[in-house]
């Protein structure tokens, strides 16, 4: 096996403490910023470098980030703001933490930079709750930060002013729709805003804001040192770059392995190990529990970047890969991810608040051998009839789902309304 | 109750706490600093909100009781009634499920007596059952207090539950 991992967010990974500022520096960390600085580079030209790049967002949407960081300039009038998206929480995701925990540097780099590009002096970093070791490393590293003078008034002399603080979540899975944090972190409930305006328009106390992903922020120092150009061969085209894959479930290494997009999966899935305990691939969710289920088969034969994936009917999202062994139910498998969608909608739409529950409800009916043949017709039904009807997209986060689920696995759940019980 | 009478239910040092959290947002932006607020408040109580704390945090932040209270009660992380001193919080979210967490938490249940979401009759421990921790590598994971624990089996859950006090 020929892949080099761990050379953007992880790069540091297999240093000592390489969550100290000192690691970082060896590294040539904050080098992107002082050349930025020093050069006083047009904002123009950074956004050009990531468009080039074609990095694009890590939090699961996949939006071109260059683009993304053009919707506002250095002219659009203040107050404006930068905010980083840490609430990480879709089931199978565990990289974010991992960058929070052991390179906050390079997180922190990028985000003083998405400032200096829009022209904000202040930034949010919205932390998950319950990240409570994150929480007090990022915190840490921003101190180590504004000591150097990377924060705070005229940074490193430049007359740039960037201030950023972390704010504290407190367990809420829609938090981590972009607008839902936003409204988070002005201390309200977490339910999502309506689209348009977006948040480059109407933001962070309806101000205009640009809002990124850990992973996102965490990528632009390196592209900015080596260049678009580099960043985009090492993917492929329209898929530039790394991505950090969390890979969990039946394997033998569960972990994070920051890989080229456009890796074969069967490499991904060996560098995890394998299946584990000796036993066959039956399935895979590719992009986080919202991410249409695939047939282990067919997966063997994808690539692991945002089109393929789209191709073949799932998405990468935020690169969680579940795998699945042969034993698994895949009818407790549904239910349980419908649970958790019913457990985490806001509740602010009728189609999402009533529809999880039902999905929820019928699917462990299923589950548990009290279905019936007209639950079967029922539970697509109901989940169909959320899609597109909600201000956010967390109904469709199990709606497509259950259309996966029922086109590949449908006769386990036959078996189940027949036999009450697993095949 | 007086205005002062809400005030003086946050201690002097939540409160010194709380302004330090006022320091990130603009001046007019005090709401901001609630969800920070409502932990400081819940970790010196025991781990749980009471009304009147609740009530106590939005006349310091200066918004209406109805603004705290609908926040305390939309995330997960707030307690609102009584808890053990210790919160141990089982994922049970599919790739955890994958790996045992169903039969993990059977088993803490039965070791403990109780059920997820009851507390141990000696106030030592309340069990609950959570959504994803973003710990899928280390699962089955398991929080306690502030603290994760990855690739939990039942023996070492046994150790981590003896352990505390």
């Amino acid at each position: 096996m020929s892949i080099t991992l761990n050379e953007i967010c992880f790069r540091t990974l297999h240093q000592h403490e390489p969550w100290t500022l000192a690691t970082y520096e060896q590294a040539d960390g904050y080098q992107a910023l002082k050349r930025i600085l020093a050069n006083k580079t047009p904002s123009q030209e950074i956004v050009e470098q990531l468009k080039v790049s074609s990095l694009r967002g890590r939090g699961g949407a996949g939006f071109p980030t260059g683009l993304k960081w053009s919707f506002i300039s250095p002219s659009t009038p203040a107050p404006k703001y930068v905010v980083c998206n840490a609430d990480e929480g879709e089931p199978g995701t565990f990289k974010d933490r991992d960058i929070l925990r052991f390179n906050p540097h390079q997180l922190i780099e990028g985000m003083i930079i998405a400032c200096y590009v829009v022209g904000a002096t202040d930034a949010y970093i919205y932390i998950r709750g319950e990240f409570y070791e994150p929480i007090a490393r990022v915190a840490a590293a921003l101190e180590e930060a504004k000591a150097a003078g990377y924060l705070g008034e005229n940074i490193l002399g430049s007359g740039v002013t960037c201030r950023i603080h972390f704010h504290v979540g407190a367990g809420a899975y829609i938090c981590g729709e972009e607008t839902a944090l936003l409204e988070s972190l002005e201390g309200k409930q977490g339910k999502p805003r309506f689209k348009p305006p977006f948040p480059a328009n109407f933001g962070l106390y309806g101000r205009p804001t640009t809002i990124n992903n850990v992973e996102t922020f965490a990528s632009v120092p390196v592209i900015l040192m080596k260049g678009g150009n580099w960043f985009l061969d090492l993917g492929k085209p329209n898929n530039g770059g790394y991505k950090v894959f969390s890979v969990s479930g039946h394997v033998n290494k569960p972990g994070n392995y920051e890989i080229p997009l456009g890796t074969p999966f069967s490499e991904l899935l060996e560098l995890a190990g394998g299946v584990w305990k000796g036993r066959k691939l039956k399935a895979v969710i590719p992009g986080g529990s919202s991410a249409p289920v695939i047939p282990g088969h067919m997966m063997m034969d994808l690539t692991m970047d945002y089109d393929c994936i789209a191709k073949a009917g799932s998405m990468l999202g935020s690169g969680a890969v579940i795998v699945m062994d042969d034993s698994t139910c895949m009818v407790k498998v549904l239910a349980r991810n419908a649970e958790f969608y019913h457990d985490e909608s806001c509740g602010q739409c009728t189609p999402c608040r009533e529809g999880t529950g039902w999905v929820a409800r019928v699917a462990d009916r299923i589950e548990h051998g009290e279905g019936t043949e007209r639950d079967l017709a029922l539970m697509t039904q109901v989940a169909m009839a959320m899609v597109g009807r909600t201000i956010c997209v967390l109904a469709d986060s199990i709606a497509l789902p259950v259309v996966s689920f029922m086109k590949y696995y449908r006769e386990e759940f036959e078996y189940h309304v027949k036999h009450k019980r697993c095949p | 109750m007086s205005s002062q009478e809400k005030l003086s239910i946050l201690s002097q040092a939540a409160r010194a706490e709380i302004d330090h959290w006022l320091t990130k947002y603009p001046p007019e932006q005090k709401r901001s600093a609630l969800l920070p607020a409502l932990h400081i408040v819940q970790d010196e109580n025991g781990g749980w909100l009471s009304p009147e704390l609740i009530e106590g945090v939005a006349h310091y932040l200066g918004i209406p009781p109805v603004a705290a209270y609908e926040v305390a009660t939309f995330y997960s992380m707030y307690d609102l009634q009584p808890v053990g001193r210790n919160k141990v919080k089982v994922c049970t979210s599919i790739s955890c499920m994958l790996r045992g967490a169903d039969e993990l938490l059977a088993y803490m249940e039965s070791h403990l007596g109780i059920k997820a979401g009851e507390t141990t009759p000696d106030g030592r421990i309340t069990l609950k059952k959570a959504e994803c921790l973003a710990a899928c590598g280390g699962a089955p994971a398991v929080m306690i207090n502030r603290n994760y624990h990855e690739n939990i089996t039942p023996e070492k859950a046994n150790e981590l539950l003896d352990d505390l006090e």
